[in-house]
């Protein structure tokens, strides 16, 4: 089965981060939400792994679930 | 309202057993929408006789069932109606999928030319059923009952009791066979207290078929996710003839169906789509919601459930009315051998082995093009609206914009009457899939050559003899040797639906013989399958 890499990929996971909230810079919180669906619809493709894609979504789901807000 | 067709009105003729109280008939057919009268000439073809009982004296009110695919047109042809819809329908093969005021995306549903059918017809259901009739009444083997309701079903194990409300009285049949084509409200469904489950969709449409002369549009499908002149919601666009357009707007949850059938209000709706300056006549209006759901099985003994009885879809894709011709399609050649002893009564559990897939994957494609188009939570829609932004510029987004995904046949992959491919193959109709059509000399068509028997496609080699089939040679090049991957000697066993049940390299007789045995359910081991 397929493995998600959990390991450190990025030499500079800071500008990566940075780089990904400045996309959001002057966007409406609906154009925001797109601009999220139309990045992950794009990694997706390029991933080209369908399960591989599984194991992204239930870890993210499982992070954010696991979160002291969620309900 | 309607200018451009005035529904017929059937007479109802006072059946012989309102004299005797009660009769007796091998086959009886509930519903004459399109898919009883399909059903009925297609047995009234194979030489079998039926009754066909009707609560109403006409045809379909408004164009419902309007887009007609390849597959189904094929099978009209077969039942020499092909013509007809051609002549009168409008073919298209080009959609075009709009994303506010901009194309997003263009499919061609036919690129490849050299079939007798194109990719679609559309045509109005009411003029489809009024030849159905016609043919119905020509074949002189159906017994066409308008204003005969159904009111009482006894299902028995070697046939099925029926009572029957006429307006001069009631009676009582014994059916050898009942087929259920009453559609989604099936009458013959609900006595048997058949449990019928599936997903809802909340959203209501309103339907309009438009009357527009002269309206410069090209004949092809449109679609528009949330267009200027119906923001928030989408719009389908379908031309039929008669200069009559079909037209979809989707109006959300919490749309007053009544309120939005007012014609004001609907010509309001147009007007903003068409622009102020085009005239047009309003027709048919309906507001609608729909399911996707089916029977747990479609044969339940003697009583077989075919198409919207058996199973309900949403209207994107046009799965619905080609379901159920398919389904009719399935069924008729396998009860006509039934009825005619050659082949054993467990050929019709086949029915539900191949129908069955067939409904599901309905059903799966018409739910995720519902769902694409109808999102139900913030994170669907932005979703959504994301695909149809990047499709413009990125062809994987393309791929996943679901307008609906045109009705395409069913192949019977699993199905217990085909034989696994024994040889290697690199392309042609595997088993299971439909046949392929191509132009033949002298402007014939191959599917015009198969008809509704068995028949042995033989490339290139002297045929070889096998018996209870009949054989038709093609040369082992051209075009229909390349759409069949054949070489000299490659040999294909058609069913009397014109689906593949087995194909061979290298025509042994006693391969091809075991293999006719198979697709009618004469082995045992079909019988095991299939129970």
């Amino acid at each position: 089965m397929a493995e998600l890499d959990r390991s450190p990929r990025l030499p500079d996971p800071d500008a990566v981060f940075v780089r990904l909230v400045r996309a959001h810079r002057d966007l409406s919180a609906e154009e925001s939400r797109r601009l999220d669906a139309a990045l992950v619809l794009l990694l997706a493709n390029q991933l080209g792994d369908a399960a591989l894609l599984d194991r992204a979504i239930e870890a993210a789901r499982a992070a954010v679930l696991a979160s002291p807000e969620a309900p | 309202m309607p200018t451009t067709y005035a529904n017929p009105r059937y007479s109802f003729r006072p059946p012989p057993e309102l004299a005797t109280g009660e009769g007796r008939a091998r086959v009886v057919i509930v519903g004459a929408g399109v898919v009883g009268l399909t059903t009925a000439l297609d047995l009234a073809r194979h030489g079998i006789a039926s009754i066909l009982l009707d609560d109403d004296d006409t045809v379909s009110f408004g164009s419902r069932a309007i887009c007609w695919s390849k597959r189904t047109l094929e099978i009209y042809d077969r039942l020499g109606l092909g013509q007809k819809l051609l002549d009168k329908g409008v073919t298209w093969k080009v959609g075009k999928v709009f994303f506010k005021d901009r194309l997003a995306y263009e499919f061609d549903l036919l690129p490849e030319p050299g079939h007798r059918m194109p990719a679609f017809v559309n045509l109005q259901q009411y003029y489809l059923e009024e030849w159905l009739v016609a043919a119905c009444e020509a074949s002189g083997l159906v017994d066409l009952r308008w204003k005969n309701r159904l009111q009482e079903v006894s299902p028995r194990a070697d046939g099925v009791g029926l009572e029957v409300a006429t307006p001069a009285g009631h009676y009582r049949l014994e059916a050898e066979w009942l087929l259920a084509c009453d559609g989604a409200r099936s009458t013959v469904r609900e006595r048997l207290g058949l449990p019928f489950e599936g997903q809802v969709f909340r959203d209501r449409f309103l339907i309009a078929d438009v009357v527009i002369e002269g309206f410069a549009m090209p004949a092809e499908r449109r679609f528009w996710f949330d267009p200027p002149f119906h923001p928030g919601q989408s719009v389908l666009l379908h031309k039929q003839p008669d200069s009559m357009w079909r037209i979809d707007f989707q109006l959300g949850a919490e749309a007053d169906p009544e309120a939005e059938k007012e014609p004001e209000r609907v010509r309001a709706r147009i007007r903003a789509m068409l622009g102020a300056e085009v005239p047009f006549a309003l027709e048919w209006v309906s507001v609608y919601t729909f399911r996707c759901r089916r029977l747990e099985r479609f044969r339940h003994g003697r009583i077989f459930f075919v198409g919207d009885s058996a199973h309900q879809v949403s209207p994107f894709g046009a799965r619905g009315g080609n379901g159920g011709v398919q389904d009719a399609d399935n069924l008729v050649w396998k009860l006509a051998a039934v009825l005619d002893g050659r082949a054993p009564e467990s050929l019709l559990d086949s029915y539900d082995a191949e129908r069955i897939p067939a409904a599901d994957e309905n059903i799966l494609h018409s739910t995720r093009a519902t769902d694409f188009i109808t999102p139900r939570s913030e994170a669907a829609r932005a979703y959504r609206d994301a695909v149809l932004l990047l499709a413009k510029d990125h062809p994987f987004a393309r791929a996943m914009v679901n307008a609906g995904r045109l009705s395409t046949p069913h192949v019977y992959r699993e199905s217990p009457l085909s034989t696994a491919d024994g040889e290697a193959w690199s392309g042609g109709p595997a088993p299971g899939a439909p046949a392929i059509d191509a132009p033949l000399p002298e402007g014939e068509f191959l599917l015009g050559r198969l008809g509704g028997e068995p028949v042995l496609l033989v490339f290139g080699a002297s045929a070889p003899t096998v018996a209870g089939v009949r054989i038709l040679r093609l040369p082992a090049e051209g075009i229909a040797a390349e759409r069949w991957d054949a070489r000299p000697g490659t040999t294909y066993l058609v069913r009397p639906d014109q689906h593949v049940a087995a194909r061979f390299r290298t025509p042994d007789p006693a391969a091809i013989a075991r293999a006719l045995e198979r697709m009618w359910g004469r082995t045992s081991e079909t019988a095991r399958r299939a129970a």
